[in-house]
């Protein structure tokens, strides 16, 4: 195949990296795992409104509920880091651009390790 | 400067506004905005958990929820939920391959409108029942 690239295209060597199909990939297998786990915790949600504390405790308890919750939200952050992703390269640029996109990575990281760990804490009673 | 380094003026698609709004590209923006707020929503549920480790936090924490801030933040959480599961599914077909057709591609707009729609306001019903 020709080589449309203009010469100095070539030398600064910025093309795929192949990184473009895992991201894909990555995108669309979280999102079939999220359809089931959504419907459940959509559904949990509305089924725990008005709820108090000992019974929303007593919920994220049970085995069954802590592997669906540890699912969707570690599934759900991972998702949502890789679509946000693609909203900062679309609207912004430059080193603000690979902060935010730092920064959102760091943040669903941060908060999923925080979310897992209350949720093994309340299940095993920390 | 080189012919390389030269800027290349190429032809911008003329912008959004002077385009009437169509069911497809008006679900496409729906679909990205609920994604961003759903992203926010998954940080806010994760906040949650960690909230329900502690009476004096889950307090706090349940304060802002029964407001009517709160609710109206819930309540659109789960019509995003929905929407962006029910249009995502639809991006599901477009990547495997299906629905392509203008005809389909408004179709399972509509399907997806409608069924977001009814499934929003199920929820609502019920979660408010249940208050």
């Amino acid at each position: 195949m020709t080589d449309r690239r203009t010469p100095l295209a070539r030398a600064r060597g910025l093309g795929s990296a192949k990184e473009g199909v895992h991201h894909w990939w990555a995108q669309r297998l979280t999102a079939i795992a999220l359809i089931p786990l959504v419907v459940w915790f959509a559904i949990s949600l509305v089924m725990l409104s008005g709820a108090d504390y000992q019974v929303v405790r007593a919920w994220i308890a049970s085995p069954l509920v802590m592997v669906m919750l540890i699912l969707t939200i570690g599934i759900g952050l991972h998702h949502g880091q890789l679509g946000l992703q693609v909203v900062w390269e679309d609207y912004t640029e430059g080193a603000f651009r690979v902060v935010m996109i730092v920064l959102t990575k760091f943040l669903a990281v941060l908060f999923g390790l925080g979310a897992i760990i209350a949720i093994l804490r309340i299940g095993f009673g920390g | 400067m080189s012919v390389a380094n030269r800027p290349v003026h190429r032809p911008l698609s003329p912008h959004l506004q002077v385009y009437r709004p169509q069911l497809t590209s008006v679900l496409s923006i729906l679909h990205r905005a609920t994604g961003v707020a759903l992203a926010v929503g998954a940080l806010y549920l994760a906040l949650w958990v960690i909230c329900a480790t502690s009476p004096r936090a889950y307090v706090t924490f349940q304060s802002f929820n029964t407001s009517l801030l709160g609710r109206f933040v819930l309540g659109g959480w789960l019509f995003s939920a929905f929407y962006h599961l029910c249009n995502g599914i639809r991006h599901l077909f477009w990547d495997a391959g299906y629905g392509f057709e203008l005809k389909d591609a408004y179709r399972s707009g509509w399907i997806v409108v409608g069924v977001s729609l009814v499934a929003t306001i199920v929820s609502w019903i019920v979660g408010l029942r249940l208050i």
